[in-house]
């Protein structure tokens, strides 16, 4: 029952409380880029899952096993995106392999995730916050699905808002920025949440 | 002649936060005061400069296919030497930095300066370069810093500013604040660009 609420918490804090993209500023070049259609955001969050999940159980392990009994947590930086570049590509070439459909959908998003600190970010936070392997795991997974679910509501705003009339300086980043502002605002709103 | 212009396009022209919207994480996340926000373009642009020369001086021994994964080792090499420097003489700006010192690796701006331009130009050109686009990532931090600073906290590099009766509007320093200010930021430079 503890385990139970322990990850119901993780979840909670992960997703909303402290939410990847409008909490802690990470990943919002993909956030911005592919944020234009419902479909790309909808294949761009279902990769970052995946590759975040993945990232975080191979560097967690990586942690433990290799760095810390040689000593060489310095490493740390290098290791880890290395491990996270060679992830991406092993993935790539695995699902394009096994799941051509899965990989026409999600293909083009794939190298892009090698440069989205979000991985990354939860990768090193994973070690700075001490969490144990499965809840790194879970943590990584509720990161992706936080990140999936602010990038969606701001693809579906972002449809809508080309229609919309607005000063033309402001068309384009300028506006998705303010857009993204108002979601952080109502974000806030979260912060009182504790378990 | 040509080294002053590669040097100043980095400034304005082509301004990497507003001209070219790279690197927005580190952008948004350490802005909070102007300190950190000094702290961070320092730090990037150590990493940006180091990087460009070292890069334009091994471009051609590196295989094309495998250029991007050298170049990331290169630079996080780089980002290690910047985050064990810091962590011994500035242990409070590290600490205020935190997560986002060992992110510069994923910067943008640096990866792209590389395979935008330290992999195709020579050494000198890509320390002006170098230089020019640190300074110009600096710049624009300390000026959204410093908004931020002024509008959350009534403070300028810890400094008052504004008269003691001012009450400081505390989500410009939160996370709302830092993309409302870059949204306008954005507008605003595209409205100058006309």
């Amino acid at each position: 029952m503890e385990f139970m609420s322990k990850i119901f918490s993780l979840a909670i804090a992960a997703i909303l409380v402290k939410n990847f993209v409008l909490m802690r500023f990470l990943g919002l070049c993909p956030y911005i880029g592919v944020s234009k259609k419902l479909d790309s955001a909808l294949g761009m969050g279902m990769a970052v899952i995946f590759v975040m999940t993945m990232a975080s159980t191979f560097t967690w392990l990586i942690q433990s096993y290799l760095l810390i009994p040689l000593q060489i947590e310095f490493l740390q930086t290098i290791a880890f995106i290395l491990t996270i570049a060679s992830l991406v590509q092993l993935v790539e070439m695995i699902i394009q392999k096994t799941a051509p459909a899965l990989y026409k959908a999600l293909g083009v998003y794939l190298p892009l995730i090698t440069t989205n600190c979000a991985v990354l970010g939860v990768a090193l936070l994973n070690i700075n916050e001490k969490l144990n392997f499965i809840e790194a795991i879970l943590n990584g997974f509720f990161a992706g699905l936080g990140f999936t679910l602010v990038l969606i509501l701001m693809a579906g705003i972002r449809e809508k808002l080309d229609k919309a009339e607005m000063p033309k300086a402001m068309k384009g980043l300028p506006i998705a920025m303010i857009i993204a502002g108002c979601m952080a605002l109502a974000f806030q709103g979260f912060a009182g949440l504790k378990f | 002649m040509s080294m002053i212009k590669e040097f100043s396009k980095g400034l304005i022209k082509e301004n990497p936060v507003f001209i070219m919207a790279l690197g927005l994480c580190p952008t948004l996340a350490v802005t909070t005061s102007v300190q950190n926000a000094i702290g961070m373009g320092i730090a990037a642009t150590f990493v940006l400069v180091c990087s460009n020369v070292i890069i334009s001086l091994i471009k051609n021994f590196i295989p094309t296919k495998i250029r991007i994964p050298s170049y990331i080792v290169v630079i996080a090499s780089f980002v290690t030497i910047v985050d064990l420097v810091m962590h011994a003489y500035f242990p409070m700006l590290h600490k205020n930095l935190g997560l986002f010192i060992p992110l510069i690796v994923v910067n943008c701006i640096i990866l792209g300066r590389a395979e935008a331009f330290a992999g195709k130009n020579n050494v000198i050109k890509s320390l002006a370069d170098g230089v020019g686009m640190g300074f110009g990532f600096t710049l624009a931090l300390i000026v959204i810093g410093g908004i931020r600073e002024i509008i959350g906290a009534g403070q300028f590099l810890g400094y008052n500013v504004l008269p003691l009766s001012y009450k400081p509007v505390l989500a410009a320093i939160l996370s709302p604040g830092a993309f409302l200010v870059m949204g306008l930021l954005m507008g605003l430079m595209k409205l100058l660009k006309k």
